[in-house]
């Protein structure tokens, strides 16, 4: 299969053909490479190698389109339920900076006992098939090529299918994995004993395939009651998934704990959060910290998301992080749409390039509040295993309801989830193994008799069998499709039009969705509010309208509301007129030729206008405006005659007149551009001046046609001004060496 | 479980005086305590789950190892392992492994495992 072309779309059907014969290209989890880098004039501490190909940040565009990279793994969770459009998503996650693609199941998918296959449509996530996983992991090794960083593949090793699950993980070429038993216990009420006795197998298998696995304890957050008094408890579930790991064989640089500031404001946010974070990354320091993000007092407002989630990434440069975590700030309100993946990505990478190397100017003080609070919070949690041992053990301590209870331990409330031992999902389904039992594979926890057949394969049980599928990946059995009602292909045949076609539709998730949101004020109270926006969208004929956030501004006079819906209409890109794009040259460039050829302009609003706002926008130095790039201008004011301009230009000896024009009746501004030319043209210096006109209602086209050189419209920046001005100098020879 | 009140101040009288290296080292230590039985208890026991895995891993499909495994789990032989008898068939007729699987579901292969076992 081609590379990926950045100027061309990712092609699905490539990504299927002949997948049956794809064959991942590597295994095992891939950590940034950590180093101080320097970009313009500025070094990182916490940096990373940049990529080949990436989006920068938006306010780059000032500072050369430097994209710093941090150093830790920064994550996207994918969740539309179709793997064919995610696919797309992760090539704009991973050019905004992701190297951890994290795809989140479909609902139900962890009671289901045994591995899915095909693609059918997921819920809230995709069903995780051998082809689903195939096809994402065929278009993430293309991405990472593309964008020059390997991309760690990620899902969840859990629920009652588990060890086939890390299998079909290890085969496929998924580098990191969810595996937490508590998680199945408590969340999933999976019988307890059969949760441990799969887990063992499960981590066996992703110590042998390098995976890194996070664990389910963040979960207690997103359950209890008050999620910061849940902080001693965290610290043993932590404590139980990490040591068993380890002991089945994980190595501790993989076992990453996935652990999240359990508070968020308008609670004191850094004076719950941070001794819990500095008492967590104190005890589990041989192991790596996923800093997820909270999403328990996540409500429908994305703005106060983004906010907590900048406050958990100040968290995480003041302690550590190996992980970052990026939540969505729309997950409170939807399934994650593409913009809010990009827009997490971009908050983490602007948060951690902000605070790079912070602690090399301000330390956490080891004394006082943050060391009482600290030290307070590991002797709860010791308390707490002091007493699961007394109780007789795990199995004894979850029966009794001593985990996720909404008591700071060792206070209890009594409101804890209790499982009983022999009870929940697949209760009973372990088996005891015989004397004799065997089983001849790779990367097989626990007892294992091999030496009654053969004593040479002791260490290698797989060898008894000329190797298993972890050796010889040709002996993989890849099923194609089972339900030919709901499978990609009549997906695809469904919305061909808009991958094929000039047609097109706005888009949230998926292809053709024509989803689109609007935010409205209305100045009454909120009771109504949300009845006229339904009624605003049904006028501007959306389709499925739905209230996703409302917010009051005063309870009388006026309300925020969000409405998203659906339009029922195409564009056809074929009938679309292309803007003139206008060019610009580097800043050095700039500044290089003006240094060289000093350049003086003459500027003023033309005609009866006395608007002044836009045309001082490109000329100041505060606003970017030619200025900055060393071009000194004279500025009449407004309502300035036609004739002053070329006056002017004469008397400074200058070589461009910027005259700004709004849009008027009679065509005023048309006439105005004519007149400039004309008396320029009367005066015998149009030759050698530069006539530029500029407004909101400007376009190149019409300023052209109205005589003057160049015309410059809505958005435009002094950058581009500078830029145009330096060009056609050059092409007049002015001031030639 | 009961509601008690927060007795933190007596619980805690005796890490009072553990310095910090200390108090993470008895966090370890109890952790450990808490984990090794539910270790042996990983390493004497298997399920349909691990033994499905097993068979994926020897070159069956997910649909294969599911009909095997539950007909194996029908005549009690998880115990021995599924992958050990599709090995045993496979050895003792001289097939192929996928062959012995085949035979499992729908031949003779769980009579004449339930004879090799007996």
């Amino acid at each position: 299969m081609k590379s990926l072309n950045p100027s061309s779309k990712i092609n699905v059907h490539e990504i299927l053909e002949d997948l049956a014969n794809y064959k991942p290209r590597r295994r095992g989890w891939i950590w940034r490479q950590k180093e101080s880098i320097t970009l313009n004039e500025f070094t990182y501490e916490q940096a990373s190698p940049s990529l080949k190909r990436s989006v920068p940040l938006p306010s780059a565009r000032a500072l050369n389109n430097i994209d710093p990279q941090p150093d830790c793994v920064v994550t996207t969770e994918i969740a539309s339920g179709r793997f064919e459009d995610d696919i797309r998503r992760m090539r704009m996650a991973a050019y905004h900076g992701a190297d951890h693609v994290m795809v989140i199941r479909t609902a139900g998918q962890s009671h289901f006992d045994g591995l899915l296959e095909g693609t059918p449509q997921g819920v809230g996530g995709i069903p995780i098939t051998r082809k689903q996983l195939r096809a994402q992991r065929r278009a993430l090794d293309l991405i990472e090529e593309e964008v020059g960083r390997p991309i760690n593949y990620h899902s969840y090793v859990s629920g009652v299918a588990g060890p086939e699950i890390a299998v079909l993980f290890t085969e496929e070429g998924v580098n990191g994995a969810h595996q937490d038993p508590q998680y199945n216990i408590l969340y999933r009420n999976i019988n307890m004993i059969r949760s441990f006795v799969d887990a063992a197998e499960s981590k066996r298998v992703m110590a042998y395939a390098n995976m890194a696995q996070i664990d389910g304890a963040h979960n207690a957050n997103a359950t209890a009651r008050d999620a910061w008094k849940v902080m001693p408890e965290l610290l043993v579930q932590h404590g139980i998934n990490s040591v068993f790991s380890e002991k089945v064989g994980i190595r501790p640089e993989n076992i990453c704990l996935s652990t999240v500031p359990p508070a968020a404001a308008p609670s004191p946010d850094l004076k719950l959060n941070l001794p819990y974070a500095v008492a967590l990354r104190e005890f589990f320091s041989k192991y790596k910290m996923r800093a997820q993000m909270n999403t328990k007092y996540m409500d429908s407002s994305t703005r106060e998301a983004t906010v907590t989630h900048v406050i958990n990434l100040l968290i995480s440069r003041l302690t550590s992080v190996d992980i970052q975590s990026t939540i969505t700030p729309d997950e409170g309100r939807n399934v994650p749409w593409h913009i809010y993946n990009i827009e997490a990505l971009d908050t983490a990478k602007q948060a951690l390039v902000a605070m790079d190397d912070i602690l090399s100017m301000v330390t956490l003080k080891t004394d006082g509040y943050l060391y009482d609070k600290k030290r307070e919070i590991q002797e709860r949690a010791v308390l707490m295993l002091e007493e699961i041992i007394d109780m007789g053990g795990y199995f004894e301590a979850v029966e009794s309801g001593l985990f996720v209870d909404s008591g700071e331990y060792p206070a209890r409330n009594g409101d804890g989830i209790s499982r009983e031992m022999n009870g929940g999902v697949s209760a009973g389904s372990f088996i005891a193994r015989d004397p004799d039992y065997m089983a001849p594979v790779t990367a097989h926890y626990g007892y294992n008799n091999i030496e009654q057949y053969d004593s040479t394969c002791v260490d290698n049980p797989a060898s008894l069998i000329g190797g298993s599928t972890f050796e010889r990946p040709e002996m993989v059995q890849f099923i194609d499709e089972l339900d030919l009602t709901d499978n990609v292909n009549l997906r695809l045949e469904e919305t061909e039009k808009y991958r094929s076609s000039s047609l097109l539709k706005p888009e949230v998730e998926w292809l053709g969705d024509g989803v689109i949101t609007m935010d409205l004020f209305f100045p009454i109270s909120e009771d109504l509010a949300s009845e006229a926006a339904l009624e605003a969208a049904n006028k501007m004929r959306l389709k499925d309208v739905e209230v996703i956030h409302q917010e009051v501004l005063h309870p009388s006079e006026g309300t925020r509301v969000q409405v998203k819906g659906r339009v029922d209409f195409d564009i056809d890109t074929s009938t679309l007129k292309r803007r003139e794009k206008t060019e610009q040259i580097p800043e050095e460039e700039i500044l290089e030729y003006v240094k060289k050829h000093p350049i003086k302009v003459i500027a003023g609003t033309g005609g009866h206008d006395e608007h002044s706002v836009g045309i001082r926008e490109v000329l100041d130095i505060k606003h970017g405006g030619i200025e900055k790039y060393g071009i000194p201008y004279t500025y009449l004011g407004t309502s300035v005659p036609i004739e002053k301009f070329v006056d002017a230009a004469i008397e400074m000896d200058a070589q461009c007149i910027m005259m700004s024009t709004i849009i008027s009746h009679d065509d005023t501004h048309y006439k105005n551009m004519e007149k400039l030319h004309q008396y320029a043209v009367e005066k015998g210096v149009r030759e050698r001046l530069i006539l530029i006109a500029g407004g909101t209602q400007v376009t190149p086209e019409i300023a052209r046609k109205h005589q003057v050189d160049q015309g410059f419209g809505r958005g435009t920046k002094g950058h581009h001004i500078a830029s145009y001005l330096v060009k056609r100098l050059k092409e007049m020879g002015h001031n030639a060496d | 479980m009961k509601e008690r009140q927060d007795d933190f101040k007596d619980r805690r009288k005796h890490l009072s005086e553990m310095s910090d290296e200390a108090l993470k080292a008895y966090f370890f230590e109890l952790t450990e305590k808490v984990v090794d039985p539910l270790l042996d208890l990983a390493h004497k026991n298997t399920s349909k789950s691990i033994e499905r895995s097993v068979l994926l891993r020897m070159g069956f499909s997910s649909i294969e190892a599911t009909a095997i495994v539950n007909v194996l789990h029908e005549h009690g032989l998880l115990r021995k392992g599924a992958g050990h008898c599709v090995y045993r068939l496979s050895r003792d007729y001289k097939i192929t492994l996928r062959e012995a699987g085949q035979r499992i579901v729908d031949a003779d292969g769980i009579s004449e495992l339930l004879e090799v076992f007996k």
